[in-house]
């Protein structure tokens, strides 16, 4: 599998994806 | 001393501009601009000239920004960075930063000296230190992403819906 570091789109989806996951992580299990 | 808090947020915000822009620049035009100047023998241009210059502006706006931004916290440091209730969205963000600001100066800075020649190294070592700092440096644009949401929602959570 290609790191999806490699490319600059998969960095930024990356990133959104990391935001979101880590979102529900601090509202629904850290809470706010 | 009350216009203190403002000052640091003031210096936090144009060093954190420096910083991330100089990363967005890294990574959103210096890399393709490398790969198609070194095509026809044009990089020196950049690696010789432009990214020494860019790499120390980059890397003390990263310090600048994470001092002012641990000012900012002042006594409510420790709360941030164990997320304690209220501080759990400014607390992930400030985690964020941290792991970028601690990139920049290890795994992005040291690797670089050697690519540019600052320090000594073989070209085995060279070509090591530009994939570890390439990768770093992409992690940090994956990490700005969400640092920035997260610096944002703490700072203004009724915005957010918080």
């Amino acid at each position: 599998m290609q790191n999806p570091l490699d490319s600059l789109w998969g960095t930024v989806i990356s990133g959104f994806i990391l935001t979101l996951v880590l979102f529900v992580v601090v509202t629904k299990f850290i809470g706010v | 001393m009350e216009f203190l808090p403002g000052l640091e947020r003031w210096f936090h915000l144009m060093a954190g501009v420096m910083w991330i822009g100089l990363l967005y620049y890294f990574n959103f035009v210096q890399v393709a601009a490398v790969k198609a100047a070194t095509a026809d023998n044009t990089a020196a241009g950049i690696t010789k000239h432009v990214a020494p210059r860019a790499l120390l502006f980059f890397r003390y706006a990263a310090l600048v920004t994470w001092l002012t931004g641990a000012a900012l916290l002042g006594s409510h440091f420790v709360d941030a960075f164990t997320f304690k209730h209220g501080y759990a969205l400014i607390g992930m963000g400030s985690w964020m930063a941290t792991i970028m600001f601690v990139n920049v100066w290890t795994l992005i800075w040291q690797n670089q000296k050697k690519i540019l020649g600052i320090v000594p190294a073989t070209d085995e070592e060279k070509t090591k230190a530009r994939r570890v700092a390439f990768l770093a440096s992409r992690t940090n644009t994956m990490l700005s992403i969400g640092m920035l949401f997260f610096m944002a929602a703490g700072a203004h959570s009724g915005q957010f819906g918080f």
